[in-house]
This record gives structure tokens, C-alpha cells and sequence, in this order.
């Protein structure tokens, strides 16, 4: 039982099975980090500290401090933090002037009318220039130093605006692809989540809208979506009925119905999209938790899976769920009820779509036919590319989640760096070649091991 | 020296066309032919018969160069041969007709026929050539049926006569027969064989491979008996009788290999009443506490298929299950399990593990019920029950998250009778359970057997190896045709020759 020399090829394939493609992932977050390092200008708290250095070794006694700023949230933060700063170091307080360049003209002609000569100024890169002009036409102050925060050099794909954008970016096909990666470790297939987005946005925006529409309170947001849900749900099970009790292959019975979802969101909308949803409704697209600033869809989006991993992992249903998937008939023969089984994947697969369409109709604030339109085979290459094998029996939900990431970070990278969309498509139909291709290496090699054992006992 | 009546007893046959010297075949672990001799004349039907697992199939796929052989020499017409794929066989004039019929059931008989050898100029098919080609092959072998049809609208019978037509239009002088008979009634037997006399006729040699003696005796020239991988010799039909060729076909002591031990039964566990469904007919049975019973018969007797109805995998139509004497509705393996009565299939790999989950998932999946409160996986308790049963069966694996498909055969069935004893499941139905398993794990799951029956449970065993039947049952029922056709209450005072006897009808 502990024959470590036996196990030790088997530990290090495993690892390779888990963490293969994080390790893909790893790599194309350090490429394209190294592709998109350059001059980075700090805002908000990074500048206000950055021209906060600058001060410490600036005699300050008897000068003027003014902090210069344009409006919005960003600069309001730099010229609150650093005015903070002055203060408790000094005990100068610093004249903030944010706003128009206009305003900064008339604080900086008082200040030239009466006489002062020490002036600090700090601004943000942005202003800088504004500034400067200022000054040229006021001779008064030309003793006056400018202060700005330092660029430094930075990754853009590093920025935490920017993984925010990727992480947010994935979430609904990240979302669609918890269910997908059920369908699939069965050995089916579900092509009709695609069209379930757009059956969900429609439904779930005319839902609210009957319900009080731009003025629909928090309780009809929750109903709507959560009737959304059931609905595309019940849609899911109803796949799973015609492939349980009819035997129609998932295949065609999804398509069947990926068509059938895709006219009804039309005929629903009456082909237009569908606005009336209140401000607050895109708090579930486009929100983050006022603490750590992370996006409501992917808080939502971790819960899944973590959801998602406790029940292939830990219960019996996910047991069920990758021995239907490796022999459905020996799982039948073992007293597995393999059509309740299918019957709850394909459902859940369906739920999970309707959610999907329910964050992206919040984070477009609108619900539209049009939405989803190819989404089941950027959902299908994520769980392929995280290692999930069409041929069921195989995959985790962890891995599912790198390959939505893969697939989102190559797609960020790529317009980061400014590939073409066109390039782009073929990039990613490339890559998701690529990861079925070393899903066929890696089963060939492990029959060849079986083989070569088998013929030995 | 040549064996007991050899070729000079039948002095007008024409001269060898197929020559066999010798023939010796190993597969990893299994000599599944050592020495095999034979040859077919042109214008004979040649019978091989012999056991299953004597290795006849064996013998007529080197034939049909679907095996190659790895000793002794193959002749054709005088000159040694050897082809390197069916095709090449085909190539020289062996046509082989399959038990699984290989042709494409969605095309029509027409295409099939002339499937890989189209009449066509630049890839364009001469069909007005095609289907006269076809209408006058058919016709000559009496056979009517339209070219025009699709080949899976035909019955079995007809579509044997049709891949019978194939082989005559490749011009093939041997053709190699498998089983020919066994999917068909009685009157297409008549049609078969009297298109076997035309071909013989025709100076085309016949080697058919048949567990039905009667059937050899009416239509066979001479019959070979092989047995444990060998050839005993090779007889004109005329100088046999049917008790003869069974004797020739067992012919062996029985060999102490089979540790039984015998124990006094108790009540009745398991009861079968006019079972029917499948292949099934009214299949009635009753096993005991502590009792083994075996069930024998030929490959397709229907004995997997009873076993099937039992365990709730296949439709039953008609008959009752009873447990304790009181009858139990069991339409799915589920209500089987829960009522205590587990199936080992035949074959392990398709419907007993899940090759690509780990040893202890295979072993879990249908106990997991017993060690999850609420759908969650207690993995500790589980753990341990596995280990509990590895030691206790003796199970070789590298450890609890091997891959059951790197398993040897004989763990592979000790993983799933491990699974079943866990559910302290008390009617075990064993179909085939030493089935290319090593001697040294066959010795260890006979032991278990009878460890199983001193613990009060009754095990159903049905075998294709009659020695194993003979020598580790109370009691025998044998199976011919989906029916239970006899029933041997002493299995240790039985011999091989009385059970064969009720087995080949």
C-alpha cells in the first residue's frame, strides 16, 4: 500500500494533470506582464504618496502649499491623502484647489496678488501642464516649485483595474462553465447555454419591468432573477428528459433546444432589447463590495465554485456524476440511478445559464435576444481547456476555472497588446486545439501504461 | 504417425486445400493454441468442435489472418503461406463469415456485396452491372432476396446467406465458418446447409466451427476435436457417434484443482418461478443458504441473460423473483442491491468498473449510501472499509487512488466482489468469475467462494469451464436455448459428458 517506487510516476502525472494548465496560465500572465510593462502614472493614494516623498526633503516652513487637482473621484482622493500628509508632518494646511482649470487659474492669481513668493505645488501628472501655463503668465510665482508624482515602470496587464476588467470579463462564461464542466464529465454536451443567456436576460429584464420597472424595488430584482433561473432550469431538465427517456443524443437535443430557447427570447422581446431596469440593478454586473473593491459577479462566480467543487469532490451525487461519465451502464449495474443523475446536470447546467444571463443583463442594464450568441463554445473550449475530457469520466471544477481564465487572459493580453480581433479568433481557436491535443497525448500515454501492466498480471 | 483415422479413410475427397502443421498461439499469460493440425480439401465441409476455450476460435482467426500464428506452418495449395491481415486472406481466397455478421446494415445488400471491390469506373459505381452481378449470385445459391434491400432489414439468416454471396463473388475457395448456426432456427438451418452442399458441390472447401453436435453429424465431411489448445485428430463424420465426439471433446480426468467444501444448505434464499424475458424462457431456480449452484450450457444459451433478469438489468416479462419466499419486485440492479442480490459480470471492463475511477471510488460506488449521511462523503470511514476488505481479500493495488484499469484481472474481480461483500449482500450470481484470470487467482477466488458459503450466503455460478462447474457446485442446472433443460442434483458424482449431453439440446 505504500510502495512509494510503484506510486512515484503515478504522483508526478497527477500533478502535471492538476496543475498543468495553471502552470499554462502562470506562464501567459508572466508574458503578457513582461509584454505590457511601461510607464505607469500612479492616481489617487499612490501619487498623493508619491509626492508626499518628494516633500519630506523640501523646506516647507513659511511657504504655501497647493494642491492641484481636476475634478473626479481619483483626484479628490490624491488631494485629500496628501493634504492629510502636509498637515501632520508640517502642520501647514495646504490650499486644495480641484476642479476646472479655470478655478486653478483664479486660486493661483489671489495667491500671486497677495504676494507670496515661497509657493509648493503639487499636482498629478495630468494637471501638470495646465499648471505650468498657469505660472508662465504669472510672473509672481515663478519662484514657485512644481511637484508631480513619479512615473514608474509597471505591467498594464498587472494593474489591479486591469485584473479586475479580466476577472469580470470571464464571470458569466465562467459561471456557465460550473454547469458545463457536470455536463461534460458525464459524457454529454449542452449547446444550448448560449441561447439560455439571452432567454434569461430577456426574461428576467421583462419580468422586472412588469414588476415596477426603472422604479422595481430589491425584491423584484430577486424574484425576477430567481424565476429567470428556474425557468432556464426546468428548460435544462427538459434537455434531460428527451436524452434520458427518449435516448436522443445531448448533441441534438440541446441544439434542438438552443434553437427553440433562442426563438422564444425573440418572440419575448419582439426582437428589440428591453431597458426598463432600475440604476441598482447593475449592482450584480457591475458592483464590487465596498472592503476588498472585488465585482459582485465574481465573488458570486468564486461561491460557485467553490459550491461546485465541495459537490463533485465530497458528496455522492458528484461520485455518480464522474461514474456515469467513466461507464454508464457499469454505474447502472452498481445501482447508480443514472437518469436522476443526468436529469440533475443537465438542470443544473440550464439554472446555471439562466444566472449567467441574469449578471450579464445587469451588467448591460438591458436584456436582449442578441446576447449569448456563441457563448456555449467559449463556455465548452474554457472546460476542455481546463482539462476536461469529452469523453467523460474526467475533469475538475478547479481546472475549469483556469480555463476560463486562460481563455480570458489571452483575450485581455491580446487587446492589451494590441493584437487585431481577427488575429485574435485565431489565436484562441488555436489554443483550444491545443489543449484538446494534450488531452489525446495524455490519454494515450496512460493506456500504454495500462496496457503494459495489464499484460503483465 | 498419422492419429486415429486420418486422410487415408476417405480416399475420393480432393486434395488439401488448406493445410495446418503444427499451429501454436500465445497470448500474454494464455497458450491458447499448442499444437494444431488440420487440412480442408476442396469440395468438403470440415467441422472443428471441441470445448470452449479449447481454442478453436483461435485457430480459425490464424486462418482468417485476423491472428498470426507464432509456431508451425500454414499451407495453401501446396505451397506455405502466410497473409498479415483478413484482407490479405481474403486476398488469397479465405472468405470468413463472422458470428457478428460484418457487414454495414445501413447500405443495401447490393452495396455490400460489393463493398471495398465496386464495379467503378472513376469512382463512378456501374450499378445496372452491379445489381445483375448480385440477382445472379444470389439466384444461383437459391436464395431469394433483392439486392435493393437494406442489409438491416434482413433476418439473421438471410443476412449469413448474403455475406455467404460476398465471399462467393471475391471468388473465395475456403470459406471459414464461425458459429454459423447459432443465431438461427431450425428450417434457416435447413437453407443454410443446403447451401453448403451446393458450394461443396462447387469444389469450395468449408470449415465451420459448431457446438452443435447434431448439426455436425448431418452436415459435416470430416470433423477435427480440439482440446486444451491442441488437435486430437481428425475423424470422418461417418465412423463417430454424437457419444463419441463428446467423450473426444472432454476427455480428461477430472483433476483435483478445486478446493470444495461442501456445506449442509439452509433455507431457501433465492427462488426463480417461469422466469421469461430476453432470450429467457420460463427459467425456474431455487438456491439455499450455503449452496453453490452452478449453471452450464454453450456460449448463447442464455444463462448471462438469466442472471440479467435476476438482478433487475434487463426487462422481465414474465415470472416472479422471491427472496425468503416471499416475492420482491426487482425492476432495477438498484432494488436488487438493496434486496441483498448482487451481479459480477462477465465482463468486467464494460459493465462491472469504471476503469478510469480509482480503486477505492470503484469499490465505493455502490456502498456510498452507507457512509454519507445527507450526500456527503464520509472519506475517512471509507478509507478504512477499503482497506478493511483489501487486506481481507488479499487485493494487490499500489493504493486507494490507483486507477482500477491498472489492475490485473484476478484484483479487478476481487475489487468487485469486495464492493459486494461490503454490502453483506447474501445471493452472489458470479457470471464467468475466472474468465482470463491467471490459475494462481482462479485458486484464490474458488477459496473465497467457499468462504462465502460457510458464511450462510448462496452463490449462483454460472461457467463456461466445465471442470470449474463440475468442481466447485452442489447442484447444476444446465441451460440450451434460453431454457433450463435439466437439472444434475449431485454436481460431485456428475461427469462433463452428462452435462455437455443437456447442453448441446
Amino acid at each position: 500500500m505504500t510502495d512509494t517506487g510503484e506510486r512515484g510516476p503515478s504522483v508526478l502525472s497527477r500533478l502535471l494533470r492538476a496543475y498543468g494548465m495553471l502552470g499554462v496560465l502562470v506562464l501567459l500572465a508572466v508574458f503578457f506582464s513582461v509584454a505590457t510593462i511601461q510607464e505607469q502614472q500612479p492616481g489617487g493614494e499612490a501619487a498623493a504618496r508619491s509626492v508626499a516623498r518628494q516633500l519630506e526633503g523640501t523646506q516647507l516652513e513659511g511657504a504655501t502649499v497647493v494642491i492641484v487637482g481636476r475634478g473626479g473621484d481619483e483626484d479628490a482622493r490624491f488631494a485629500d491623502t496628501l493634504a492629510q500628509r502636509v498637515r501632520e508632518r508640517t502642520g501647514v494646511v495646504p490650499l486644495v484647489v480641484t476642479g476646472d482649470p479655470a478655478e486653478a487659474r483664479t486660486a493661483l492669481g489671489r495667491l500671486a496678488e497677495q504676494g507670496v513668493t515661497r509657493c509648493v505645488i503639487a499636482t498629478t501628472q495630468a494637471s501638470a501642464g495646465v499648471v505650468r501655463s498657469i505660472l508662465e503668465q504669472l510672473p509672481a510665482l515663478a519662484g514657485a516649485r512644481v511637484l508631480i508624482p513619479a512615473s514608474y515602470r509597471w505591467p498594464t496587464f498587472l494593474l489591479p483595474e486591469n485584473l479586475r476588467n479580466v476577472a469580470n470579463q470571464i464571470a458569466v462564461i465562467a459561471i456557465l462553465a460550473v454547469g458545463m464542466t457536470m455536463v461534460i464529465v458525464t459524457g454529454g454536451i449542452d449547446l444550448s447555454v448560449g441561447s439560455l443567456i439571452a432567454l434569461a436576460a430577456v426574461v428576467t429584464a421583462s419580468l422586472i419591468g412588469r414588476m415596477g420597472g426603472e422604479g422595481a424595488g430589491t425584491a423584484a430584482m430577486i424574484l425576477g432573477g430567481m424565476a429567470t433561473m428556474v425557468l432556464c432550469s426546468a428548460i435544462g431538465a427538459f434537455s434531460g428528459v428527451m436524452i434520458t427517456r427518449f435516448k436522443v443524443p445531448p448533441f441534438i437535443a440541446t441544439l434542438a433546444v438552443m434553437q427553440v430557447a433562442s426563438g422564444l427570447a425573440y418572440i419575448i422581446s419582439a426582437g428589440r432589447p428591453v431597458y426598463r431596469l432600475p440604476q441598482s440593478f447593475v449592482l450584480l454586473g457591475r458592483g464590487a463590495d465596498p472592503v476588498l473593491g472585488i465585482p459582485w459577479a465574481v465573488l458570486l462566480m468564486g461561491v460557485l465554485y467553490a459550491t461546485a467543487h465541495v459537490l463533485m469532490a465530497r458528496t455522492t451525487l458528484g461520485r455518480y456524476i464522474y461514474a456515469v461519465g467513466g461507464n454508464a451502464e457499469a454505474a447502472r449495474l452498481a445501482g447508480v440511478r443514472v437518469a436522476a443523475v443526468l436529469l440533475f446536470v443537465y438542470a443544473a447546467c440550464g439554472a446555471l445559464a439562466g444566472l449567467g444571463g441574469v449578471v450579464m443583463a445587469s451588467q448591460l442594464r438591458s436584456g436582449a435576444p442578441t446576447y449569448g450568441v456563441m457563448y456555449e463554445l467559449y463556455v465548452i473550449a474554457a472546460v476542455v481547456v481546463g482539462g476536461t475530457s469529452l469523453s467523460g469520466g474526467e475533469g475538475t471544477i478547479p481546472g475549469t476555472l483556469v480555463g476560463a481564465f486562460i481563455i480570458a487572459v489571452i483575450q485581455n493580453g491580446m487587446n492589451l497588446t494590441h493584437v487585431e480581433s481577427y488575429t485574435q479568433k485565431v489565436v484562441l481557436g488555436l489554443v483550444i486545439l491545443g489543449a484538446v491535443l494534450l488531452d489525446r497525448l495524455k490519454q494515450r500515454g496512460m493506456r500504454r501504461r495500462g496496457r503494459s501492466q495489464g499484460s503483465g498480471g | 504417425m498419422p492419429p486415429p483415422g486420418s486422410e487415408s479413410a476417405v480416399p475420393n475427397a480432393g486434395a488439401p486445400l488448406l493445410r495446418l502443421e503444427g499451429i501454436r498461439k500465445e497470448f500474454p499469460g494464455v497458450l491458447a493454441v499448442r499444437d494444431a493440425s488440420l487440412d480442408v480439401r476442396a469440395g468438403e465441409v470440415h467441422a472443428l468442435v471441441g470445448e470452449n476455450g479449447a481454442g478453436k476460435s483461435t485457430l480459425i482467426r490464424i486462418v482468417t489472418g485476423a491472428h498470426q500464428a507464432d509456431g508451425g506452418t500454414v499451407e495453401l495449395n501446396g505451397s506455405t503461406a502466410r497473409w498479415p491481415s483478413p484482407l490479405a486472406a481474403a486476398g488469397a481466397g479465405i472468405a470468413a463469415i463472422y458470428q457478428e455478421l460484418d457487414m454495414v446494415p445501413a447500405l443495401s445488400v447490393r452495396a455490400n456485396l460489393f463493398l471495398a471491390r465496386e464495379d467503378a469506373h472513376l469512382g463512378f459505381i456501374a450499378a445496372t452491372e452491379e445489381r445483375k452481378r448480385a440477382r445472379e449470385v444470389l439466384t444461383r445459391m437459391g436464395v431469394d432476396v433483392d439486392p435493393g434491400v437494406r442489409v438491416g432489414d434482413l433476418e439473421v439468416a438471410q443476412q449469413q446467406l448474403v455475406a455467404i454471396a460476398r465471399a462467393l463473388l471475391a471468388e473465395a475457395r475456403l470459406l471459414v465458418m464461425d458459429e454459423p448456426t447459432a443465431a438461427l432456427a431450425s428450417g434457416e438451418v435447413e437453407r443454410l446447409f443446403g447451401v453448403m452442399r451446393e458450394l461443396r458441390g462447387r469444389r469450395i472447401g468449408i470449415l465451420f466451427v459448431s457446438h452443435r453436435l447434431d448439426e455436425v453429424m448431418a452436415i459435416a465431411d470430416r470433423v477435427t476435436v480440439m482440446r486444451d489448445g491442441a488437435t486430437l485428430g481428425t475423424w470422418p463424420a461417418c465412423e463417430l457417434t454424437r457419444e463419441r465426439l463428446v467423450e473426444l471433446m472432454v476427455g480428461r480426468p477430472l483433476d483435483q484443482e478445486f478446493p470444495k467444501v461442501h456445506i449442509a444448505p439452509g433455507l431457501e434464499v433465492l427462488g426463480v418461478r417461469n422466469l421469461s424475458g430476453g432470450r429467457v424462457r420460463d427459467a425456474s431456480l431455487s438456491i439455499r443458504a450455503g449452496e453453490v449452484l452452478g449453471i452450464a450450457g454453450l456460449v448463447g444459451a442464455g444463462r448471462t441473460d438469466l442472471a440479467r433478469l435476476i438482478f433487475g438489468a434487463d426487462p422481465v416479462d414474465r415470472g416472479e423473483i422471491l427472496l425468503d419466499g416471499r416475492p420482491v419486485a426487482i425492476r432495477t440492479p438498484r432494488d436488487a442491491i438493496r434486496n441483498g442480490v448482487c451481479l459480477l459480470t462477465e465482463d468486467r471492463k464494460a459493465q462491472g468498473l469504471v476503469l478510469g475511477l480509482s480503486a477505492r471510488d470503484n469499490f465505493a460506488l455502490p456502498n456510498l449510501d452507507r457512509w454519507s449521511p445527507w450526500g456527503w462523503v464520509r472519506r475517512g470511514k471509507e478509507l478504512s472499509e477499503f482497506e478493511r476488505f483489501v487486506a481481507g481479500l488479499r487485493i494487490r493495488v499500489a493504493g486507494p487512488a490507483q486507477p482500477a484499469r491498472d489492475l490485473s484481472g484476478g484484483n479487478q474481480q476481487k475489487l468487485l466482489l469486495a464492493r459486494w461483500l461490503e454490502r453483506d449482500s447474501r445471493v452472489l450470481i458470479f457470471d464467468e468469475p475466472t474468465r482470463g484470470i491467471d490459475v494462481g487467482a482462479k485458486h484464490e477466488i474458488y477459496l473465497l467462494i467457499n468462504e462465502l458459503v460457510a458464511r450462510g450466503k448462496a452463490i449462483v455460478m454460472i461457467s463456461s469451464d466445465l471442470p470449474e462447474v463440475l468442481g466447485m457446485s452442489d447442484r447444476i442446472l444446465v441451460m440450451h436455448g434460453g431454457r433450463v433443460v435439466g437439472e444434475i442434483p449431485e454436481a460431485a458424482a456428475a461427469t462433463q459428458e452428462q452435462v455437455l449431453r443437456l447442453a448441446v439440446g
